[in-house]
């Protein structure tokens, strides 16, 4: 469990993170929503140390982030995987190499052994066969599998998503959340996802947490979206005609129900 | 202003080179590192030294003959002269001016795009000291092949002038060999030696610098790169003024 507590963050006199507190559970898919320039991938930033907020704690199972030293840092990191925006693969290493890379840095197992397992991520995220290409050789929905490949080769206790299906369609955007709902499930990780797609908040959001302006808005789940009386969050999640309609049917269906 | 932000620039340099001189997270991956860098920055440069090499060998070669030529002055001067020139200056200082365009801005821009595609992101993230991981490995092996590429540029520029000798009819032969013998001081091959080395230096650790502390796109990239070079470039051409004063005098 990863709990956030009174964060606070400010660039050049402006604050982007307003005391922010929220809690996201193990096991499940935990979702930070928003609007673009609301202050989700600064937290996001924040959560997995590549920015130092300028008050409050973030807690990882107890341990204070902001209160580790380097080497403490170092040794949590070896516990997180990330899932970058734009995938992140290194362009030098095969499909292969890439998921192979936190094994040969973080383990002392021999050659086959982490092969194996990285053979196994691949398989995992059915993507067996590609494991000679190079990440340019591949579609962006199959350099999003292979990062989440990377991300779990190590078994990480906290998984970190940003934007994960920022660029794909929306037959592969269902693949990679199916995916990632999956993986959170099966390992019983702490599963992150900072996104505005509303097929992931209205498919896979367990605990989604609303970020509104640098605070935190709103707390809940994907059925319980529905009917928030929450403005701005209804402004945000049901901008278009169909998600409107499909507001309307499921509060109607609900209705109706004996 | 400019005072304050070199020094500034200075200082999260020595901050950055802190960083990349610490003890590798692993030793094996480090070497095979290293490795593919004196491939790609060293043995990759190998055409362009001895293309450059020859010709501006014969250049040197052909003007020392037609600003020299006077009774007054012996004819293997001409071997003299362009041996010391090579020796001295072009093998060191010209070359790498040169290879501050190729192998710095080769360093930049790769590391530059991987900071833009989030790549050293993704290696932070893992625990992995990107700097370390990174930019040690081209350092070393720059400075490492760098001498093996000033011998490479040193006998090509003399072949060169030797090939003006066979071709035409500027220099006998037999006078520009024994131009390339005579007075021969050893320590002008290793004053040249020891510069490249501070060169090499200078060129893999600031391109890598600027490569480093990119920000924005592609656009940033570019101007990283170019900045790097230049920045490269007039500190080659400072160190090179205070190692002639130190090694010379």
């Amino acid at each position: 469990m990863i709990e956030v507590k009174d964060v606070t963050k400010s660039f050049d006199g402006r604050t982007v993170l307003h005391g922010v507190s929220a809690t996201f559970y193990t096991g499940k898919t935990n979702l930070i929503i928003g609007q673009s320039g609301s202050g989700k991938t600064v937290l996001m930033k924040s959560l997995v140390g590549l920015m130092q907020p300028d008050k409050g704690q973030i807690l990882f199972d107890g341990r204070n982030l902001l209160d580790m030293n380097q080497e403490q840092v170092k040794e949590l990191r070896k516990e997180i995987g990330m899932l970058f925006q734009g995938s992140a693969l290194f362009d030098s290493e095969t499909v292969l190499g890439n998921v192979m890379f936190p094994l040969q840095m973080f383990t002392r197992k021999p050659y086959e052994e982490m092969r194996e397992r990285a053979m196994f991520c691949l398989e995992r995220v059915n993507l067996k066969g590609a494991e000679d290409k190079y990440p340019s050789e591949i579609s962006g929905g199959m350099q999003k599998r292979v990062a989440i490949a990377r991300a779990i080769a190590l078994n990480p206790k906290y998984l970190f998503c940003d934007e994960p299906n920022s660029g794909l369609d929306p037959k592969t955007s269902i693949v990679i959340d199916e995916l990632l709902s999956d993986i959170t499930h099966e390992y019983n990780i702490t599963t992150v996802i900072n996104t505005h797609d509303m097929n992931s908040v209205l498919g896979i959001g367990e605990n989604i947490i609303f970020i509104n302006k640098g605070h935190r808005e709103w707390v809940g789940d994907m059925s319980q979206i529905y009917t928030t009386a929450n403005e701005a969050l209804n402004e945000f999640v049901f901008a278009t005609r169909l998600f409107q309609e499909v507001r309307k049917y499921v509060v109607s269906h609900e209705k109706s129900k004996p | 202003m400019i005072l304050t932000s070199s020094l500034a620039t200075f200082g999260r340099y020595c901050l950055f080179m802190r960083r990349v001189f610490a003890l590798p997270d692993r030793g094996r991956i480090f070497l095979r590192r290293t490795v593919q860098e004196i491939s790609k920055l060293g043995i990759d440069s190998i055409p362009l030294v001895i293309i450059i090499s020859i010709f501006i060998g014969a250049v040197i070669a052909i003007q020392m003959q037609l600003n020299i030529a006077s009774p007054l002055i012996p004819a293997y001067s001409v071997g003299l002269a362009t041996r010391d020139i090579v020796l001295l200056e072009f093998s060191n200082s010209i070359l790498c001016l040169i290879l501050a365009g190729k192998v710095g801005s080769n360093i930049a821009s790769e590391i530059g795009t991987m900071r833009v595609t989030e790549q050293i992101d993704a290696l932070e993230i893992m625990g992995v000291n990107s700097a370390n991981y990174l930019v040690l490995p081209k350092i070393i092996g720059f400075v490492l092949f760098m001498p093996a590429l000033v011998v490479i540029c040193m006998a090509t520029s003399l072949i060169g002038g030797y090939l003006v000798a066979v071709v035409t009819d500027l220099i006998t032969v037999s006078r520009y060999v024994y131009g390339l013998q005579a007075l021969f001081q050893e320590w002008y091959v290793w004053y040249g030696l020891i510069k490249s080395v501070v060169f090499a230096f200078i060129i893999a650790s600031v391109a890598s610098f600027y490569g480093y502390y990119v920000k924005g796109g592609a656009l940033d990239v570019g101007k990283a790169s170019t900045n790097g070079v230049v920045a490269s470039s007039i500190l080659i051409l400072l160190f090179d003024v205070i190692l002639t004063k130190l090694l010379l005098q």
